[in-house]
């Protein structure tokens, strides 16, 4: 008798063993509590080290559209899209939804790399309570937004509330993009080092600062292939139900929800596959 | 791998038959890949950018086996570096093994709570934190706070931020959330070395108390008296394998017997 046969006889199971996908998911669900908890728990934490706390998660985009608002427009003179100051606070408030959820999902693992070594629980609960984490501070983003998109005279509209569905579709394709990031830093630390570039690639490609759709006007081929650019689409979609004189394409609804789908179901897989391995250490 | 035999020698060694088995350790390998830094004595003439610069393979366990059973309190010894806290890591599941296996009853849980408190926040809130962590209910949490906070003994300090404690009451905090909850199995490293003499005293009355409630423990630690005095059966690892398995006295005995040679 080999000792998996007297394990098996003994009913015992092998100890770190990945369990099926929907078993998984259903172990994740139990611990939402400690993802939910452990998210408010870091902003709380985190607001204690600064004096102004809480004021930063709405003033720190503010002054960053503040400054990319005011060297892009003086850059872009009498090109600049309609209604800038709005165009630029949709945009960069929206963009840092995607990006500051890529790059604390991204380190989700390896910033917590003692707590994965010393207690046993679905790994996937990290990079979920960044996600959980990122979408309790942009609650208060986009109150902020749309205090400021209303002082910026954008007439109050029945369609800003269309904001919570597509927030909704960005969590979701965010948490798609943080788990598979996290899964690629997990195994190569060297992705933190190319995380800063990838941001930067899709900061500019996504026309965050300026109107794809008029620098692209000569290359309608190329505007085609931008209906198929996720964050391009949640943009315009935000700017299409926020502000004056903009309006929503009513497929990007549609290719958006799809993009979110398609990431969280490669995001989720890609990260259970891997589940053996985050603790090892090296 | 003869279980059987295997079996058989654990019978022959412990003085009362055993249970049932909880966890089973079959020909446990680990290997680490470490990427080592720093200059070597010999072939130092390397160019920066070689790709195989210093990549290193540690054999940190090479062939361990056997069975634990139900009720037993097994203290595991050896000199640093000889593979204790691997192995621990390897059964909860941890550390994926190279080669081998380890089976258990249910998952073994690691008295490793520390990591996922938060210094910044108060005891209170890192309480909740830690017994979600350890897969609590919130309701169960809720009502088990008491007992952890009197049993940690921080009663006046509980609302200040947990960097603000002494290094003794940040582990006596620690050992009271991770004991809090019942465990099957648990595997307690080095942590009975924290505290004072008193909250030691109390720290082994209190996995005493997990094992006669059908749990089993494994204890790692350079302290043979409270190995002595709590457990009921001894494992002795040197360099990555098994070298001696059997009753607290004679392990220790033998383990103490070869301290002093220069292997240690």
């Amino acid at each position: 008798m080999n000792a998996a046969d007297f394990a098996a006889e003994n009913n015992l199971h092998r100890v770190g063993a990945r369990p099926p996908l929907h078993r998984y998911l259903q172990e994740m669900w139990e611990r939402r509590d400690f993802a939910i908890t452990m998210a408010k728990f870091k902003i709380e934490a985190n607001n204690q080290k600064n004096r102004l706390g809480m004021l930063w998660i709405g003033l720190s985009p503010v002054l960053t559209a503040a400054v990319y608002g005011v060297v892009f427009g003086v850059l872009q003179g009498d090109r600049r899209p309609d209604n800038f100051a709005s165009f630029i606070i949709a945009g960069v408030f929206l963009f840092q939804y995607f990006t500051n959820t890529m790059n604390n999902g991204a380190k989700s693992i390896v910033s917590n790399r003692a707590l994965v070594q010393s207690l046993a629980f679905p790994r996937m609960t990290l990079p979920m309570a960044t996600v959980v984490q990122q979408l309790l501070n942009v609650t208060v983003i986009i109150s902020v937004m749309y205090v400021i998109l209303f002082v910026l005279g954008n007439p109050i509209k029945l369609s800003w509330l269309l904001i919570v569905p597509l927030v909704v579709i960005m969590t979701v394709f965010n948490a798609g993009v943080a788990l598979f990031m996290s899964r690629l830093t997990a195994h190569t630390r060297d992705i933190t080092q190319l995380l800063p570039i990838i941001n930067r690639f899709f900061f500019y490609s996504s026309g965050v600062l300026f109107p794809i759709d008029r620098i692209l006007s000569s290359f309608p081929a190329l505007l085609q292939v931008y209906d198929f650019h996720p964050i391009y689409e949640f943009l315009v979609i935000g700017r299409g139900v926020l502000l004056q004189g903009y309006t929503v394409p009513s497929e990007y609804w549609w290719y958006a929800s799809g993009w979110a789908a398609l990431l969280l179901i490669i995001g989720t897989v890609t990260f259970w596959a891997a589940e053996e391995s985050y603790g090892r250490v090296d | 791998m003869d279980v059987s035999t295997r079996t058989e020698g654990i019978v022959e060694q412990s003085e009362t038959p055993p249970g049932k088995p909880v966890v089973v350790v079959d020909d446990l390998h680990v290997d680490y890949k470490v990427h080592a830094t720093g200059k070597r004595a010999k072939n130092s003439r390397r160019k920066l950018l070689t790709p195989t610069r210093g990549l290193s393979s540690v054999h940190a366990l090479r062939g361990v086996s056997f069975t634990a059973y139900e009720n037993e309190s097994i203290g595991v010894i050896g000199s640093n570096g000889s593979g204790k806290s691997t192995l621990m890591r390897a059964i909860v599941g941890l550390t994926p093994p190279s080669k081998g296996a380890v089976y258990a009853s249910s998952r073994p849980n690691m008295l490793g709570i520390g990591a996922a408190l938060i210094p910044d926040l108060s005891g209170e809130k890192n309480i909740i934190l830690g017994g979600l962590a350890l897969g609590l209910p919130k309701e169960r949490i809720k009502q088990l706070q008491e007992e952890i906070i009197e049993f940690a003994e921080l009663e006046n300090f509980i609302d200040l931020p947990m960097r603000t404690y002494s290094s003794g009451m940040q582990a006596r905090l620690k050992f009271a959330i991770a004991v809090a909850r019942d465990h099957e199995i648990l595997i307690v490293d080095e942590a009975l070395a924290v505290g004072d003499r008193r909250f030691r005293q109390r720290s082994e009355d209190r996995i005493r108390g997990i094992r006669e409630n059908a749990g089993t423990v494994f204890l790692v630690s350079h302290s043979m008296k409270s190995i002595a005095d709590t457990c009921s059966r001894v494992i002795w690892l040197n360099q990555g394998q098994l070298m001696m398995d059997g009753g607290p006295e004679e392990v220790i005995e033998a383990y103490q017997g070869s301290k002093g040679q220069p292997d240690d």
